[in-house]
């Protein structure tokens, strides 16, 4: 019977071709809106919880400043104290919960080999930084041990920098200049791409105090704390607050948890996703709108359809699944049009642009169909009751 | 048969009650067939729709087989219509975008019949009015007299025991009407009863009985070869 009922439905909108392909049209461009704005929306979460996560959930950030105080960005003027290696120092003696306490400085500077001369950016830190950014070495050694406060001239290159200093040769053991100064290249890393919106790849790292001198900086740029388990993160937090508030008589660092950014940045995504999908809903609306208008035009071209099942004993009930399954084939076939479109039109613009991060996601696709369908049931059903109600007489003397 | 006891369809129009059908009562026996005539307004199309199980009479009571129609609903009075009517119309009321084939096969869809059967029966159907070769034309591709033939296929489809047509050689020349005339009484001479409502005198004569109907009432009863050649009973 039903297929019956979607066999004789299929008749109804083969023979209108050009109506059936438009609100099929309709129908798709909202779904596939709906389909490539949910990938955008939840790519750009996915991306950035991972690029989070890709360095570890134990980690938190201490910051010099204080972020309701100053009202700037934490580490950019109006510090009101700085963040030294003594602190780091102290940090490391009382902090237990601690796995590695990592300080960082950073600047930028020009590394030059020969000829070949290049912009980086400059991490100063500690043999620590290896574990703490859960980096690789490629060749050679990371940072040697040692006093934290003394700057030894050597550096190891992030695996692009290498290459591009150092075109088909050995770059370790080799001397460089980073700015003024004349360092042996120690190490490289391996490739591990972009962390944090830094292009790991592209980096220098040099020891803490060596990066301090070269940028001429009495504060470090922040401390890096790994804890060993997540849940050591808040009462860590506190920790640190409550040395260094002892250490500078007042409170004036931020701590910030990864856990506690990722929330922040995975919410204000998943609204902005939400926000995307209620613009694609917009275009649906439409296509439903459409969609009852083609078939409100067919009840009525068709009365005398109507009239004549009626007579040859289809009950009202029948009528109305004539036409709520004409409904919901427009919707559902154009469901199937917007999905394929979308997720097509999705990995079209990731092929073209690689870095803009798009993922549709499973429930998003589902859901599109699921949409579609709803839509042709809700717009479908006031056409669909107009024909089951209609007089069979009046239907039949209709020409 | 029928029993019509006393119907009455009364409509409104402006606040005043017009009477489409007055207090009529009349018996038709199985395996009758009767012509119904009289000029437009009469109550013909209206007292065809009753009998058919289109319309419900706004009083008194229709028995079908002995049961009493009048006050069943709207998927019980499907269901007779389904089972036990069949209709011809007089502008055919076929559906054009499905082959001669899939119209005579409608009926079957909505009484839920398998696929196969379907087809089955509507090829011997379409096959007993002399229409094998055109099974697979739609509509438009067929002349009025198929048409009609396709119709009444449709019309038996589902082995109704009563057969209402309306004007069936309204829109035919006269010798394809003369056609679905002879094939009409050939399957009232199978037992099938037939209730024809006509203009045409010709075909009147041919019904055991005519009724002749005048402003909603039953103004004449006579036998069909009472009526001469030619020319309808006096109103």
């Amino acid at each position: 019977m039903l297929i019956d009922l979607i066999s004789l439905a299929w008749t109804a909108l083969a023979g209108h071709r050009v109506r059936t392909a438009l609100s099929v049209l309709g129908v798709a461009v909202g779904i596939a809106a709906v389909v490539a704005l949910t990938a955008l929306g939840e790519g750009a979460r996915q991306y950035v919880i991972q690029e989070f996560t890709s360095i570890g959930s134990n980690l938190l950030s201490v910051l010099p400043g204080k972020t309701e105080t100053t009202g700037t960005m934490p580490g950019m003027g109006g510090v009101p104290n700085d963040l030294t290696l003594q602190d780091l120092l102290a940090l490391r003696r009382n902090i237990h919960a601690a796995q590695y306490i990592v300080p960082v400085s950073m600047g930028t500077e020009t590394i030059s080999h020969g000829e070949r001369r290049r912009q980086v950016a400059v991490i100063g830190s500690s043999p620590e930084f290896l574990q703490a950014r859960e980096l690789r070495i490629a060749q050679g050694q990371f940072l040697p041990p040692g006093d934290v406060e003394r700057g030894t001239a050597v550096v190891v290159l992030g695996h692009m920098t290498a290459r591009e200093l150092f075109p088909g040769q050995q770059p370790v053991g080799q001397v460089v200049r980073v700015g003024e100064w004349r360092m042996r290249v120690i190490g490289v890393l391996a490739e591990i791409g972009t962390q944090l919106g830094v292009k790991m790849d592209e980096v220098v790292i040099v020891p803490v105090a060596t990066g301090m001198k070269m940028f001429n900086r009495s504060s470090l740029f922040r401390i890096l704390v790994k804890v060993r388990s997540p849940k050591d993160l808040d009462g860590a937090c506190d920790q640190v607050i409550a040395i260094l508030t002892e250490r500078h008589d007042e409170e004036d660092v931020t701590c910030i948890t990864q856990k506690a950014v990722i929330s922040t940045f995975s919410s204000i995504l998943q609204t902005l996703t939400l926000v995307l999908v209620a613009i694609g809903a917009i275009s649906l609306t439409v296509a439903g709108i459409g969609v009852m208008n083609v078939m409100l035009v067919t009840v009525s071209e068709r009365t005398e359809e109507i009239g004549l099942l009626r007579a040859l004993g289809a009950t009202r009930g029948q009528i109305l699944w004539v036409f709520l399954i004409e409904a919901l084939m427009l919707a559902g076939l154009g469901g199937f049009v917007g999905l394929l479109v979308g997720l097509g039109g999705v990995h079209l613009l990731t092929w073209l642009y690689p870095a803009v991060p798009a993922d549709p996601p499973a429930w998003a696709m589902v859901g599109a169909l699921g949409l579609a369908m709803i839509l042709g049931g809700l717009f479908g059903v006031v056409p669909a009751r107009r024909a089951a109600n209609l007089d069979p007489i009046m239907a039949l003397q209709r020409r | 048969m029928i029993e019509l006891q006393h119907i009455s369809k009364v409509y409104e129009v402006g606040g005043q009650p017009i009477y489409a059908l007055r207090d009529t009562s009349e018996n038709i026996q199985s395996g009758e067939y009767v012509a119904i005539v009289g000029p437009s307004g009469s109550g013909k199309s209206t007292l065809l729709n009753i009998i058919g199980c289109l319309l419900r009479p706004s009083e008194g009571a229709y028995l079908f087989n002995g049961e009493d129609v009048s006050q069943f609903d709207d998927q019980a009075l499907s269901h007779i219509r389904q089972h036990q009517i069949g209709f011809i119309f007089q502008s055919f009321h076929l559906v054009p975008r499905l082959t001669a084939l899939g119209n005579v096969a409608l009926p079957m869809v909505f009484a839920g019949i398998s696929s196969s059967e379907r087809q089955f029966r509507a090829k011997e159907a379409l096959e007993s009015v002399g229409l094998s070769d055109r099974a697979h034309h739609r509509p438009n591709q067929l002349s009025v007299g198929q048409r009609q033939r396709v119709v009444i296929a449709r019309a038996i489809i589902m082995q109704p025991s009563l057969l209402l047509a309306d004007e069936p050689t309204g829109n035919l020349d006269t010798h394809s009407g003369q056609q679905i005339m002879e094939l009409l009484e050939s399957l009232n001479a199978n037992g099938l009863t037939m209730l024809v409502v006509t203009h045409d005198p010709n075909v009147a004569r041919q019904a055991n009985r005519v009724i002749v109907l005048a402003d909603g009432q039953i103004a004449k009863r006579v036998k069909g070869e009472e009526l001469s050649a030619g020319s309808m009973p006096l109103f």
